[in-house]
């Protein structure tokens, strides 16, 4: 059965303003915005509300009754301060969501045994957001509706036990249904002025008086309608976690929670017959921060010891500062892995991939995965475009190596200017100048015309020449163009062996 | 006769256990060791005792080129199996399709492209201890006796080779390594009368080997192997051709 909690935070925009100037606190003050040319109280500290100054008033109104109220701007980015306090949340439930402007929503189902039972759950989490400065209300119930209304507009005891929210609600005030003002206006002119009132009528009837949103939202606060809760972060299939009781500032100790996320991800594998290929820890620190390390792998694994030593190459990236409090073991990237598959692999005689994998495992976790590459053919004669790079071990080259091309075994990164004396129209060059030197040449093969490839981009066909000079040295030399309206120019493009 | 050829046989079984001993790494089966060709007989028992460390020493581009096409025909005869092999170097110029030329088919081999000399060292430790390597190729100027002796370690537990490009060292010293070589290109071999270059031809001097003897040739690659260079086995291929 599922369980939802709803926080309300009261003055959310004040509390900000007032945890960043401490001076605020226990201040009286408005947070104002322009609005159709008029200053408009937008939001009101819980001293300036107690005042009985509302969210709306016009402020020359609010300071006309009190001159030395404070203001100030609104600012904008409010939604944002919603969505890290969810995130923040993240330590009591891996689902939270943001509802409305003002509100948070979490889906506690199955998360309050670790606290100790839903009261001392609740009390944690409100206690710990009033530590932090903010002023909130929250409530537990069935249904994320009945939670808000309870939380809202709740006079009894927040945690609803279960089953119980059809009772609650109806000394609720038809504002808890969450309606829009002019249906609820048209409620309160009837006098119909609690929900219990309007509640038990029959729905053809609700539904022709008022419109078939009141219908829907009773529905949903009595969990006869479903309702979605939007994660903020959507929660990651394969994730485990390990809260702790005391704060971890060892490496021993962190090695141990990674030990130990690890088995329950493992298992966890092993049942589905998958394998991992990326695995992410965070570990959630006492003072608020987060510190993450991340690997990957390059074929789907599910050994325990191989995904351990990789992160081992990585515990000291980790700053535990005042201590780590919760770690979370994420796997986003996970394939299918059989156990047959795994077999197969230590048997492999033929392969040997599977050390060659872990290997390449290990050093790309310290050295990063740009650094690793293979070379497979490219159905291209262009040198610089006949290899393509790849960063996978397994892949199978698309066409076969290129037989017969002569290709020289050292290449320049790029084709280097050089000068040289050669006869006209296409003989290979007698002697070329490069860095200096002069190269007397005594042999010479060629040439074997390489095309710029139209399709890909303009320019000059390249001659290559394969030639030795006196002292036995081999280069791959080429002409750009022909002789022939301008004068070619002629490189060294490489060396051969 | 019989005699002669059991007392052979005993002499052989000893010496590769005085060597053994010696500190080199070898395998009493000769047909696992890689054919060198007219090189073999410089190496303890004909054998040439390719599970350790072999320095290669250049100097400039030609004779790098040069080293990079004896390696590549040195790695062709050691990957004679299914395995992989890793090329670790800063500032590599090797083109894979000029591998094929040796023999080598360019996608076995993983390339590893690093700057730094500290993390290239740990980088060919840690593949020398992955005994499903074929072998570990490293480009790394100058190596520190200790970080060589580290390898040589890993070597002596895993049985992978290394091989060293030292292009432009500052110096060279006298390490712990199995073999040291220098290798400079020398004019290619052709037929007479023919134009065009011909086979790759070096002057291969081996500076150091334990427990064998030192020396120079002229080593051609003929496509498929390491042949005795010079004018002699020209004649021989001129036969050849004329009989085909």
């Amino acid at each position: 059965m599922k369980r939802y909690m709803a926080v309300w935070f009261r003055h959310l925009a004040a509390d900000r303003l007032a945890l960043r100037y401490p001076g605020l606190r226990r201040q009286p003050f408005v947070l104002v915005a322009p609005e159709r040319g008029r200053i408009i109280i937008r939001s009101v500290s819980r001293e300036a509300g107690r005042l009985g100054i509302l969210p709306g008033t016009v402020l020359a109104d609010a300071r006309a009754v009190y001159p030395d109220l404070l203001f100030y701007d609104e600012d904008p980015s409010q939604d944002k301060l919603l969505e890290s306090l969810a995130i923040w949340c993240y330590r009591f439930t891996p689902i939270t969501g943001v509802d409305g402007a003002d509100g948070l929503v979490l889906d506690i189902s199955g998360c309050t045994h670790l606290w100790g039972g839903e009261e001392a759950y609740f009390e944690n989490i409100v206690t710990r957001l009033q530590a932090g400065g903010y002023h909130v209300r929250a409530a537990i119930a069935d249904t994320m509706a009945a939670a808000w209304a309870v939380a809202r507009y709740g006079t009894t005891h927040p945690v609803i036990a279960p089953g119980g929210q059809a009772a609650v609600i109806r000394d609720l005030p038809p504002e808890a249904l969450r309606l829009e003002q002019p249906v609820i206006e048209r409620l309160r002119k009837l006098g119909l002025t609690l929900t219990g009132l309007f509640m038990d009528m029959p729905p053809a009837v609700l539904r022709r008086r008022f419109g078939l949103q009141v219908l829907e939202r009773l529905g949903k606060l009595l969990g006869n309608i479903p309702e979605v809760l939007v994660p903020v972060q959507p929660p990651e299939p394969y994730v485990e976690r390990l809260p702790c009781f005391d704060p971890i500032r060892t490496a021993p100790g962190i090695e141990l929670a990674i030990r130990k996320l690890l088995e329950m991800i493992c298992q966890r594998l092993q049942e589905e017959e998958k394998g991992l290929r990326k695995a992410r820890l965070v570990c959630y620190r006492t003072d608020g921060g987060q510190q993450q390390i991340e690997i990957g792998t390059n074929s789907p694994v599910r050994n325990l010891e191989h995904l351990f030593r990789l992160f081992e190459l990585k515990i000291d990236t980790i700053e535990p500062d005042l201590g780590i409090e919760l770690f979370v073991m994420e796997a986003p990237v996970v394939e299918g892995l059989t156990t047959q598959q795994e077999r197969l692999w230590d048997l492999d005689t033929c392969g040997k991939k599977d050390a060659v994998t872990k290997l390449l495992d290990r050093l790309e976790s310290r050295i990063g995965a740009a650094a690793i590459h293979r070379y497979l053919p490219e159905e291209h004669h262009w040198p610089e475009r006949s290899i393509r790079q790849t960063n996978d071990v397994h892949e199978a080259p698309a066409v076969a190596w290129p037989e017969h091309l002569v290709r020289p075994v050292s290449l320049l990164g790029a084709p280097v200017r050089i000068e040289v004396s050669a006869p006209i129209p296409d003989y290979p060059p007698m002697l070329f100048i490069h860095k200096g030197k002069i190269h007397k040449v005594v042999k010479a093969d060629g040439p074997e015309r390489i095309e710029r490839e139209w399709w890909m981009e303009k320019g000059l066909q390249r001659d290559y020449y394969q030639v030795e000079d006196e002292e036995g040295g081999r280069y791959w030399l080429f002409r750009s163009g022909h002789y022939g309206e301008y004068k070619p120019e002629w490189f060294i493009h490489g060396y051969f062996a | 006769m019989k005699q002669s050829a059991e007392r052979n046989e005993v002499i052989a079984r000893l010496r590769g256990e005085i060597l053994s001993s010696g500190g080199t790494v070898f395998s009493s089966h000769s047909h696992e060791h890689p054919d060198l060709g007219p090189l073999n007989r410089a190496f303890p028992g004909h054998c040439f005792p390719f599970r350790g460390t072999h320095e290669f020493i250049s100097h400039n581009s030609e004779t790098a080129a040069a080293t990079l096409g004896f390696m590549a025909g040195l790695l062709s005869r050691i990957m004679k199996g299914p395995e992989m092999a890793v090329w670790v170097g800063a500032h590599r110029t090797l083109f894979p399709p000029g591998l094929k030329a040796f023999c080598i088919v360019p996608d076995r081999i993983i390339f590893i492209d690093l700057v730094s000399e500290k993390e290239m060292l740990w980088v060919v430790e840690e593949c020398l201890k992955c005994t499903a390597l074929a072998a570990v190729v490293g480009e790394v100027p100058d190596i520190h006796p200790i970080a060589l002796r580290r390898l040589q370690l890993a070597i002596e537990k895993s049985g992978v080779p290394c091989l060293l490009h030292r292009h432009r060292p500052r110096s060279v010293e006298n390490t712990v390594c199995t073999t040291r070589w220098m290798i400079t290109p020398m004019a290619s071999l052709m037929e007479e009368g023919l134009p065009g270059v011909g086979y790759p031809q070096w002057q291969v001097a081996l500076l150091k080997v334990r427990n064998g003897k030192p020396g120079s040739w002229q080593i051609t690659w003929d496509g498929q192997q390491f042949q005795q260079g010079g004018q002699e086995s020209m004649e021989e291929q001129n036969i050849y051709i004329k009989a085909g």
